[in-house]
């Protein structure tokens, strides 16, 4: 079974850099790692293909200057392989820019059986990419897996929801996005390190996937940003003197904000 | 002149910075002072492939670096140090069957101890001799195909986990020198005769056991003579030390910058005459100069690797690395210690394991004031270093 996964490469958290008040968007010049919500996708495709018994996880990214840091990352966890778009002309992208690229990427990608996405990268919160690729590539989809399983040409999912969980089921392929957090990602082998650096990154522009440079980019862009302001900052917490009754004050709060 | 590590050592360091922040952080302190063996870290530092970090690629290991492995036992110690006694000799005996031993003898182990699914020790110390290893009393005879052993062993790290545990015997007591007739042993963990008596109480370096060994007659098949050859067995020994130096030289800095890192944030938290004891130049002071010794252990202790990895005798830098970066992982322990006020004497802080892992790297692999005897040495034979 072959698996695609998107995957997105991201200024670290622990250190993202900053906004760029001319474009209004975070600078992505810096060294950029794999996004932690694509890790639980890379994993899941891993454990797909392992009990597939053959098979291989090839790697999507749309990133700049090249950049393959996090695509050596989750090519050391155990993916075969990468196709990588990096072009200039994609600066300013929005999300269905986005998701035209990487379905071209995804078809370049060769044969798949499904193709893996996080629900929402950790930078940019649209999540409407994993719906936008599957409706262009004409593929049906799937949102908020906590579980994926092929049998046959039927991918079945444990779809999470507020309550529970739905089992819902699609024909092959599908673009199924994943929930963070609902498989603990391997830690890449020092032997995976190693290798990771001689599997094949296929590098590619726009023109390379035949698309106009005018539907990507800020040239093609349908959204614009109008205006970025800082979070509000969290307001001090209200604290509650236990003088014996301190939990009826509480489960009155609670009650208050309609939480219980 | 480079003093950047390539992208290869780079994500290595990362990988084992997410390990250690993730799975050996969060129950050091717990672990250690429970004296719980942390098996679910040995098995996650095997799938890793951290048992095979000295063993050659053709033997399924990693063949690293030894800046690589630096890196590696730098990191585990900032967690925990005993972590890294779990891979330390271990390494040590996978690199002396890999250079030393016979084919067979590499071929019947070093895949297995690559994958963690064997381990292994060393075993050179002994109740009346350590710095003196030429006066050890363990005595191996010949018999036919085999050798029956008789002598004790201690101080012996990983001994209870060991097959095969690499011993240091004398083939020939009578021979002079000395270490002409001395060999070492594989010895297998079933061999009869071999009994891990006891584990020894210990300050610190707690995780690992470390064990007195007693053979008593114990029967050695003739083919486990490592490298089949009787009478190498010192300069084998001595063959690994530098790597071993290295080895605990790292650990000093990773102790050392654990020390350090604890220091810097409880002095910016803790309060007293009304604002952060790190405002007050006292403190300041103190923490400049953990800082400073810190990254002055770290460059000595990547330069003395780089010369083993540039295929350079490196005794003298190794010997270095190792006497300044113990004694810094000592200091800065202190000192860490000395800024946490009476905290840092308590066990519900990190400060105190430290403290009592520290002098082990002082003593290990060569006490500082063997590895100055050591240096002075070099000084006198082969001039001062300078690059
Ligand atoms: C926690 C721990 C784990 C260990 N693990 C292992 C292990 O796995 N395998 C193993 O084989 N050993 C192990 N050892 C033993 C260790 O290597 C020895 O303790 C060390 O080599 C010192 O030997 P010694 O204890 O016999 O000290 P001694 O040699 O008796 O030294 C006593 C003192 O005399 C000084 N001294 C001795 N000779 C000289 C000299 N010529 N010039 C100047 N000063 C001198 C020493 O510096 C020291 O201060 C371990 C030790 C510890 C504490």
């Amino acid at each position: 079974m072959n698996v695609v996964v998107c995957v997105k490469q991201i200024p670290d958290p622990a250190d993202p850099g900053a906004l760029d008040p001319n474009t209004k968007t975070l600078k992505r010049d810096v060294k950029l790692i794999l996004d932690e919500s694509d890790s639980y996708g890379v994993e899941m495709a891993l454990q797909l293909v392992d009990t597939a018994g053959g098979g291989e996880v090839t790697l999507v990214s749309m990133a700049p200057n090249s950049e393959v840091g996090g695509l050596r990352t989750a090519l050391a966890m155990g993916a075969a392989k990468a196709v990588l778009v990096s072009d200039e002309a994609l600066a300013g992208s929005d999300a269905l820019g986005t998701s035209k690229v990487l379905a071209k990427a995804i078809e370049r990608a060769g044969e798949a059986d499904l193709i893996i996405t996080a629900t929402e990268s950790s930078d940019g919160y649209t999540g409407t990419v994993p719906e936008q690729i599957a409706e262009l590539m004409g593929l049906p989809s799937i949102t908020f897996a906590k579980s994926i399983a092929v049998e046959g040409g039927t991918v079945k999912v444990q779809r999470q929801t507020e309550a529970g969980y739905d089992d819902v089921e699609a024909p092959t392929p599908a673009v199924v996005s994943v929930t963070a957090g609902v498989v603990e990602p391997r830690y890449p082998s020092f032997k995976g390190i190693m290798a990771a650096k001689s599997k094949p990154v296929d590098e590619v522009t726009v023109a390379d996937l035949g698309i106009d440079a005018s539907q990507v980019g800020w040239a093609g862009a349908g959204q614009e940003i109008l205006e970025i302001a800082a979070a509000e900052e969290r307001e001090a917490g209200t604290i509650v003197e236990d003088d014996g009754e301190g939990f009826q004050k509480i489960v009155d709060y609670l009650a208050e904000l309609k939480v219980i | 002149m480079e003093l950047e590590l390539n992208e290869e050592q780079r994500q290595f360091r990362d990988l084992i910075r997410q390990f250690t922040n993730r799975e050996v952080r969060p129950v050091a302190r717990e672990m250690e002072q429970s004296g719980t063996y942390p098996t679910r870290i040995v098995e996650l530092m095997a799938e890793m492939g951290l048992f095979g970090l000295t063993v050659p690629t053709e033997f399924g290991g990693l063949g690293a670096d030894t800046i690589t492995l630096a890196l590696v036992f730098e990191e585990l110690s900032r967690g925990w140090m005993g972590i890294a006694g779990m891979i330390g000799s271990h390494g040590m005996a996978c690199k002396l069957i890999a250079q030393h031993g016979t084919e067979a003898q590499r071929d019947l182990y070093l895949r297995e101890l690559a994958s963690g699914r064997r381990r292994s020790g060393l075993a050179l110390t002994e109740p009346d001799a350590g710095s003196d290893l030429q006066g050890i009393k363990t005595v191996a005879r010949l018999q036919g195909d085999h050798y029956v052993v008789s002598g004790t062993k201690t101080w012996i790290t990983n001994a209870r986990h060991s097959d095969p545990l690499p011993v240091l015997v004398k083939t020939d007591p009578d021979a002079s020198p000395a270490h002409s007739g001395m060999s070492i042993l594989l010895v297998a963990a079933d061999t009869p005769g071999l009994l891990v008596t006891r584990d020894l109480g210990k300050l610190g370096y707690k995780g690992p056991e470390t064990c007195e060994v007693v053979l008593d007659d114990a029967v050695v098949p003739a083919e486990n003579l490592l490298g089949g050859i009787e009478g190498k067995g010192m300069s084998q020994a001595i063959s690994g030390l530098q790597t071993g130096r290295v080895n605990i030289a790292a650990r000093g800095v990773g102790v050392a910058h654990r020390a350090l890192e604890e220091a810097l944030s409880y002095t910016q938290e803790r309060e007293a005459f009304g604002r952060p004891v790190a405002d007050f130049q006292a403190v300041q002071m103190r923490l400049a100069d953990m800082a400073t010794k810190v990254q002055a252990a770290r460059s000595l202790t990547w330069w003395a690797a780089d010369r083993l990895d540039r295929g350079a005798d490196a005794a003298t830098e190794s010997a270095m690395a190792k006497l300044f970066a113990s004694e810094v992982a000592l200091e800065a322990s202190m000192e860490s210690m000395r800024l946490h006020g009476g905290y840092g004497y308590s066990t519900e802080f990190e400060v105190e394991r430290l403290y009592r892992d520290a002098p082990m790297m002082v003593i290990g692999e060569g006490t500082n004031d063997i590895l100055r005897t050591v240096i002075t040495k070099g000084l006198r034979n082969n001039g001062i270093p300078e690059s």
